[in-house]
C-alpha cells in the first residue's frame, strides 16, 4: 500500500489535495490578517490638487485627528504610499502629473475622490481648464461629496474604504 | 471709441438705483483728500503732454484714469514715475472691446514711498488694435508689471515689445486655442 | 622640444576636461506639484553645488478661469466661486468684490452690516494666518508648529460657523451687506475666545519665535531691502517686513476702519524672520481690533440693503482693494449696464509677491529654500485664480 502511495501520479494528486486543504484553511485568516494590516496603515501621498487641501489639513489636526486611523502623511517618497486623496479640482495642467503619480505608486493602491470638483467638476463644470471629474483618468474607490467636505465626512470616507478593503480578496 | 468714452463719463455721474437707503450709514470715503488733489495731478500731466496726447477719462476721489496712444505710453509712464512719484504698478489687465475692434490695456499705478499718494490709484490706459495688438512694455519703468504683462499676453494676445518672455504662463502646455479672455471664446454650454 | 610639446598638450587636455566638468556642474531640480515643500506650485531651479543660480516659477496648476467665469454669472451669483481661490480667507476676497459692486451700483450698506463685515474679516484674518503658520511648521519640519495653530484655528472656525453657517466657505458678504445678523450670545463668545487666544499668542512667542533653531534658520536669510521691495511691488506682510508701514486699512480706510484705532506693525530687517514675525504681530493687533469693533457696534439695525433680484448699475468701472491676509487684494470691475459684469480682474497679493521669489532664491542656499518660499506668504490657488 505504501508503494502505491509513493507512486509518482498518486503522490502528485496527494500533494495537490493537501495544497487545496491548506489554501482553504489558511486563506481566510491569512487574508484577514493581511487586510487588517492594510486597513490600519493607509498612507496618503502628499499631493494637493486644489482648495479641499485645507480641509484635509484640518483633518490631520488635533481635533479631527486622522492619525489614530493610521493615516499618516508620509513625508518620504511616494513609493511607500498606498492611498491618493484627490483633493478638489483637477485642472488640465495637473492631470498628467496626477496620472504619473498614480502610476508610480506600488500595488495595492486606493483612490479617494474628495470634493464635488473631483467627482464631477463641481462648481467649475463650465470652466475651460477643469476636468469634469477625475474618474476619467484614474479608477476611484470612494467618492466623498461636499464643497469642501467636512473633516468628519472625510473620515467617514476613509472608513468606507476600510470596509471595502476588508471585503476584498488578497492577490 | 467716442461712444465708449461717453459711456464711462456717464458712469461718473451715477444715478441712484432703487435700493433702500438707510440714513445712518457713514461715509466710506476719507474727507482729507478731495478731487482737488487728483485734479492737480491730472493738470500736471496735461500741461506737460498736451490735451491731444493725454485724454482724461474720469477724476474721482482717489481714482483717476487717463488714456494715451500706445506709442507714447513709455514717455508718459516715465514722467509719472519721475515727477509725480508713483513707484509701482498694482495690476495690469486687458479688456476686450470687440465693438470698437480694440483691446484696452490698463495699468493701475500707486505709490508706497509718498504719503499723500498712497491712497491714490492712477489708471494709465491705452487702446491697441485687436488684430495687430502690439505695444511697448513698461517693465523698465515699473518692474512689478512683469508677470502681469505676461499673463495679459497669454490671456488676450497682446504682444509687449521688449518684454523678455512673451510666453504661456498659467495655461497648460498644450493649449491650442485662442486666448481665453477674448469675447469670441465661449465657455462650453453657454 | 618634443617634451615641451607633450607638456603643452597634456595641460590643454587637462584644461578641457576641467571645462567640461564645469559645464556639467549645474543640476536642474524641479520642485514640483508633488513635493512636501511646495504646495500646488512648481518652480524649476538650477543648483551649483549648494547654491541656487536660476529659478523659474511655473504656476497654473490650479488655474480654473475665475475671471472668465465671472462674465457668465450675475453679480450675486459670482460670490460662491469667487471665494474659492482662498477658501480659508473667503470673507476678505468677497469683501473687496462687494465694495466694488456697491460702488458701481451705488448701494449704501447699513452701519451694523459694515461692522459685522469688518468683524468677520478680522476673524478670517486670524484663521488664515494660523493656517499659514501651521504649514510653515510642516515645511520646516516642526510638527508642534503644525499642531498648535491648526488646533487653535478650530476655535475661530467654531465662531465663524456660528455666525455664517459654514466652516470655510462662508458666502457671507454680498453686495449690500451681509446675509444674516449675529446670533444671540455671539459677542460674549467672541470676547472669551479673544482673551484665551491672547494668552496662547504669548506662548507661541516663547516656543516658536524665541526658538534658537527657528532663529538660525530664518534670521539673515533672504533679505529684501526697502528699495527692492518698492521696485518689485510686493504687498502685505512682505512689504511691512522690509520697513514700509503700508496697510490698506490705514492708507485707504474702507467701511468703518477710519473709526478704529490700531497701529501698523512693521519691522525693518527684511529677512525671513521679519516676514514670519509680521503676521504674528498682525494677529495680536487683530485681537485689539476685534474688541474695539464689538465695543462700537450699534446694538441693532439692518444688516443688508434691500436689493432687486438682479442688481445692476449704470455702465462704469471701479477699482477697490482691501487688506487680506496676503496683502492688498484689488478688484477691477467693468460693467456695461447689464446684470452681468463685463470684465472682472483680481489683483491678488500672492501673484504680486511671486515676483520676489526668483529674486530672493538666486544666490541663496538650497537648504534655505522652504523658509524663503513660504515666508513670502504665497498661496498658490489664489495666484492662479
Amino acid at each position: 500500500m505504501m508503494k502505491d502511495l509513493v507512486n509518482p501520479t498518486n503522490f502528485n494528486i496527494m500533494v495537490g489535495k493537501l495544497g487545496d486543504v491548506l489554501t482553504r484553511a489558511l486563506d481566510l485568516p491569512l487574508g484577514y490578517a493581511i487586510n487588517w494590516g492594510r486597513i490600519w496603515s493607509l498612507w496618503p501621498v502628499h499631493l494637493e490638487t486644489a482648495c479641499c487641501s485645507v480641509e484635509f489639513g484640518a483633518a490631520s489636526g488635533p481635533r479631527y485627528d486622522v492619525e489614530r486611523f493610521g493615516i499618516i502623511e508620509a513625508f518620504g517618497s511616494l513609493r511607500q504610499c498606498d492611498l491618493i486623496v484627490v483633493q478638489g479640482t483637477v485642472t488640465r495642467k495637473m492631470a498628467p502629473r496626477l496620472r504619473m503619480v498614480y502610476d508610480q505608486m506600488p500595488d495595492p493602491k486606493y483612490v479617494i475622490a474628495m470634493g464635488a470638483c473631483a467627482i464631477t467638476g463641481g462648481l467649475y463644470i463650465d470652466s475651460y481648464n477643469v476636468l469634469p471629474g477625475v474618474d476619467g483618468i484614474i479608477p476611484v474607490d470612494v467618492y466623498v461629496p461636499g464643497c469642501p467636505p467636512r473633516p468628519e465626512t472625510l473620515i467617514q470616507g476613509c472608513m468606507l474604504l476600510q470596509e471595502k478593503i476588508k471585503r476584498s480578496k488578497i492577490r | 471709441m467716442s461712444s465708449d468714452q461717453s459711456k464711462t463719463q456717464n458712469g461718473s455721474e451715477q444715478k441712484k438705483s432703487s435700493s433702500d437707503l438707510t440714513p445712518t450709514s457713514i461715509s466710506k470715503k476719507t474727507e482729507s483728500i478731495t478731487p482737488q488733489f487728483e485734479g492737480s495731478l491730472i493738470n500736471q500731466l496735461v500741461t506737460r503732454f498736451g490735451d491731444k496726447l493725454v485724454q482724461v477719462i474720469y477724476v474721482r476721489p482717489g481714482r483717476t484714469k487717463i488714456l494715451v496712444p500706445p506709442n507714447e505710453i513709455v514717455q508718459v509712464a516715465s514722467f509719472i514715475k519721475d515727477s509725480l512719484g508713483f513707484d509701482h504698478a498694482e495690476s495690469v489687465s486687458g479688456t476686450d472691446y470687440p465693438n470698437d475692434n480694440q483691446i484696452e490695456v490698463i495699468y493701475h499705478l500707486s505709490s508706497y514711498s509718498d504719503d499723500k499718494l498712497s491712497s491714490q490709484i492712477l489708471a494709465l490706459s491705452t487702446r491697441v488694435d485687436r488684430n495687430e495688438s502690439r505695444m511697448p512694455t513698461l517693465i523698465n519703468i515699473f518692474r512689478s508689471a512683469e508677470y502681469h504683462e505676461r499673463e495679459t499676453f497669454e490671456m488676450l494676445g497682446v504682444y509687449f515689445e521688449g518684454h523678455p518672455r512673451n510666453e504661456r504662463f498659467l495655461l497648460p502646455e498644450d493649449w491650442a486655442d485662442i486666448p481665453p479672455l477674448r469675447k469670441e471664446f465661449r465657455i462650453k454650454g453657454r | 622640444m618634443e617634451n615641451e610639446q607633450r607638456i603643452d598638450e597634456t595641460i590643454s587636455r587637462g584644461l578641457e576636461i576641467v571645462k567640461e566638468a564645469e559645464e556639467d556642474r549645474l543640476m536642474t531640480l524641479s520642485v514640483g506639484p508633488q513635493h512636501p515643500g511646495s504646495g500646488h506650485f512648481r518652480f524649476t531651479i538650477k543648483v551649483d553645488g549648494d547654491y541656487i543660480v536660476y529659478c523659474d516659477p511655473d504656476p497654473g496648476y490650479v488655474h480654473r478661469g475665475e475671471e472668465k467665469m465671472c462674465e457668465y454669472r450675475n453679480f450675486i451669483q459670482n460670490i460662491p466661486h469667487l471665494e474659492r481661490p482662498v477658501i480659508h480667507d473667503s470673507t476678505n476676497i468677497t469683501y473687496s468684490y462687494s465694495l466694488a459692486v456697491e460702488e458701481l451700483a451705488n448701494i449704501q450698506v447699513p452701519l451694523r452690516g459694515q461692522y459685522i463685515r469688518a468683524l468677520a474679516s478680522e476673524l478670517n484674518r486670524q484663521v488664515y494666518t494660523l493656517y499659514w503658520l501651521g504649514i510653515y511648521g510642516i515645511f520646516l519640519g516642526h510638527s508642534t508648529m503644525f499642531m498648535w495653530p491648526i488646533g487653535d484655528r478650530e476655535l475661530f472656525i467654531d465662531l465663524l460657523e456660528a455666525l455664517t453657517g459654514a466652516r470655510v466657505t462662508h458666502a457671507f458678504n454680498i453686495p449690500g451687506g451681509v446675509r444674516n445678523d449675529m446670533p444671540d450670545g455671539f459677542e460674549e463668545r467672541c470676547l472669551r475666545q479673544v482673551a484665551y487666544f491672547e494668552k496662547r499668542l504669548a506662548e507661541y512667542e516663547d516656543i516658536f519665535y524665541n526658538n534658537p533653531l527657528f532663529r538660525q534658520r530664518t534670521e539673515g536669510v533672504g533679505i529684501l531691502t526697502k528699495d527692492d521691495a518698492i521696485k518689485l511691488g510686493v504687498t502685505g506682510s512682505v512689504l511691512r517686513a522690509s520697513g514700509i508701514p503700508f496697510d490698506v486699512r490705514k492708507a485707504e480706510p474702507y467701511d468703518v476702519y477710519n473709526e478704529i484705532d490700531f497701529k501698523i506693525q512693521y519691522m525693518k530687517t527684511g529677512d525671513s524672520y521679519a516676514r514670519s514675525t509680521v503676521p504674528f504681530l498682525d494677529m495680536k493687533e487683530s485681537c485689539h481690533i476685534i474688541r474695539e469693533l464689538l465695543d462700537k457696534m450699534p446694538k441693532s439695525g439692518e444688516v443688508r440693503a434691500k436689493l432687486q433680484p438682479n442688481p445692476k448699475g449704470p455702465a462704469g468701472e471701479s477699482y477697490k482693494r482691501v487688506e487680506s491676509g496676503r496683502g492688498a487684494l484689488g478688484y477691477y470691475i467693468v460693467s456695461d449696464g447689464t446684470p452681468k459684469p463685463y470684465r472682472v480682474k483680481l489683483s491678488v497679493g500672492s501673484f504680486r509677491n511671486m515676483l520676489a521669489l526668483p529674486f530672493l532664491l538666486i544666490g541663496s542656499k538650497l537648504a534655505d529654500m522652504p523658509s524663503i518660499y513660504w515666508s513670502l506668504n504665497y498661496w498658490p490657488v489664489e495666484a492662479d485664480r
